[in-house]
């Protein structure tokens, strides 16, 4: 594709004045020669950044508001966080978040560590097949899984709540705590199994004294972002909550629809600081000693 | 061609790697949440609405897909009704024009990325992917906030007297289009970033050489390089957006219902859940028709989707 285009741009090179002075002025510019050069591209990128960041820092900014409509500023106050704190019901659905999020995650992580080591194995249509599986909550819309985990709860009689809500939690975090586990995985070197393996150590030796320490900082990792994939879900919960499974991001959903108070963006606030701390904190284990 | 350490499954498998049947209960556990569950629907779209709302008959009808083109009247008449249609025209609408937005801010974007120093480019990347792991409910309430009329972009624009009455944004076909481009953003650059990253920039320089104009270089030379990334991107930010519920739902003040939005309210308060199944095999197949379209139109794209997509969100 690309030699094909050099060789029809050759055709314009009669524009070319002064070589030498071009390729002085160039070497100056180094990697990504003349790119740089687009102007547009910095100011774009500059005003993406502040697009992808803006909404989240009026989120956190109007949170301090102390008028009780969101977005007229009246002045600063931390009232807000202790209004929501101190609330009973958000409390209940903080503690039905964590248990979700932390149950969630502690089984998705052991389905997917399995499964790490499993599909090096696997054969090829038994690969293929998992993998299918695996990335299909990721394809099929998140509507659409909400509501065929309710058709087969409700089917199979199982209440509705924070338990039904859980099952379904682990079927979306698995890719999520796969993909670093598995990074992890393709970086071990086979000839330390081997070693261990003329040393004498059995499956379950090798399995529990190399694989897991080797595999601990992808692990970790992946419960971490499965973990925030829980917290943050809504669609899911939302159909799968029943009468007693409110999660937070469930809760805030009803605050917005009643009235926005900025309650909303304290609770808010909270989220979007703990979703950051996970990922940034997955993100700089994934990285060691890639 | 493979690498010579790179033994066979038997060999990995002497070597005490572990064995294929660990990987069993995460198949076993996706089969009964995630296959059985679309089975499960795909069966609900051929049965009867339940008599009183929750769950269905178990009677077969085809019904739930007639529903989508005619409307029954009380008298038992069918006449033509194009409701769902137009929803589901709509959804392509907005999803087209959130994949062409997104595209259109993720090409310089990702050139720009591409081109910092290495040291600083993984930080930035970073930076990109931040805002997709909060939550999603939060970045579209974000959205009310900023489009609302006593808003900061209003405020600002009345400040500076450009306007005096304030321009109604919220609850208005843009405010879910800015939604869906704000929530899929990152799915459009990080995969033409990892095209980009790849790209060989001497190319570019012998382009210059040769007397290409800058325009020139862009069009004919980089473009087609970070093309895989753009079509994985493609790929990546129009199926969700498709399938979205919180932007319309939130930002759309139910006056842009998209098909995701239909198919809730039939598990809500329509109480109609064979057509919400059947809306939702619509769906899901419109998804697959899309997944096939740009694998045909390239190859290379769902390798690119896997490298660039949500595998480098990790």
């Amino acid at each position: 594709m690309t030699n094909h285009s050099t060789k029809t741009t050759g055709s314009k090179k009669t524009t070319g004045s002064k070589p030498a002075a071009r390729r002085q002025r160039r070497s100056r510019r180094g990697v990504g020669l003349g790119l740089r050069d687009f102007p547009t591209f910095k100011a774009v990128s500059y005003l993406v950044f502040a697009f992808l960041y803006l909404p989240l820092v009026f989120v956190v900014a109007y949170s301090f508001n102390s008028n009780r409509v969101v977005s007229v500023w009246r002045g600063f106050t931390f009232s807000w966080y202790s209004e929501v704190l101190g609330n009973d019901d958000i409390q209940r659905a903080l503690f039905n978040s964590l248990r979700i999020g932390v149950v969630a995650t502690v089984v998705s992580v052991v389905l997917a560590t399995g499964l790490a080591i499993g599909l090096l194995t696997m054969a090829r249509a038994g690969r293929t097949f998992a993998w299918t599986l695996i990335g299909a909550p990721l394809i099929i819309p998140e509507i659409v899984f909400a509501i065929g985990t309710l058709a087969l709860f409700v089917q199979s009689r199982i209440p509705l709540g924070v338990n039904a809500i859980t099952l379904a939690h682990i079927a979306f975090c698995v890719p999520f705590a796969l993909l670093p586990i598995r990074a992890r995985l393709r970086g071990v070197d086979p000839a330390v199994y081997e070693a261990a393996a003329d040393l004498g150590a059995g499956e379950f030796t090798i399995f529990r004294r190399m694989t897991l320490p080797l595999l601990a900082p992808g692990i970790v990792a992946g419960a971490l972002l499965a973990f925030i994939i829980s917290l943050d879900d809504f669609i899911v919960s939302y159909f799968l909550a029943g009468p007693g499974g409110t999660t937070l991001p469930v809760y805030i959903f009803g605050m917005i629809r009643n009235a926005v108070t900025p309650g909303v963006n304290a609770l808010s606030t909270l989220m979007l600081v703990a979703s950051i701390l996970i990922v940034s904190l997955s993100y700089l284990l994934a990285r060691k000693r890639r | 061609m493979k690498a010579p350490w790179s033994a066979t499954a038997r060999q990995r498998r002497q070597a005490g790697q572990g064995s294929w049947w660990s990987g069993l209960p995460g198949v076993v556990y996706l089969i009964a949440l995630v296959l059985l569950p679309l089975i499960l629907i795909f069966i609900y779209s051929f049965l009867s609405r339940a008599k009183l709302g929750v769950g269905v008959k178990w009677q077969f009808t085809l019904t739930p897909y007639t529903e989508l083109l005619y409307s029954e009247s009380l008298s038992g008449g069918r006449s033509f009704d194009p409701t769902y249609l137009q929803i589901i025209a709509n959804s392509f609408w907005y999803a087209i024009i959130t994949s062409v937005v997104c595209l259109a801010l993720s090409i310089p974007i990702a050139m720009w990325l591409a081109t910092r120093p290495p040291e600083r480019r993984t930080a930035l990347v970073f930076a990109v992917t931040i805002p997709f792991w909060t939550s999603l409910l939060i970045r579209t309430y974000s959205f009310i906030i900023i489009l609302n009329d006593n808003g900061p972009i209003n405020g600002f624009l009345k400040g500076i007297g450009i306007i005096d009455e304030p321009i109604a944004m919220l609850y208005t076909p843009f405010a879910t289009v800015v939604g869906l481009v704000y929530t899929f953003l990152p799915f459009m650059i990080l995969p033409i970033y990892a095209s980009a990253e790849r790209f060989d920039f001497r190319l570019a320089e012998a382009a210059y050489d040769l007397g290409a104009a800058k325009w020139t270089v862009l069009r004919r030379v980089v473009l087609p390089s970070i093309r895989p990334g753009i079509i994985a991107g493609m790929v990546l930010v129009f199926i969700p957006a498709l399938g979205s519920y919180l932007a319309p739902e939130l930002l759309g003040g139910g006056k842009t219902s998209m098909i995701a939005n239909v198919i809730a309210a039939q598990f809500g308060a329509s109480r109609n859940w064979p057509f919400g199944a059947a809306l939702s095999v619509l769906l899901l197949v419109i998804t697959l028709l899309v997944l096939v379209v740009f694998a045909v139109v390239a190859k290379r794209a769902s390798r690119a989707a896997g490298r660039g997509g949500w595998e480098a969100l990790i």
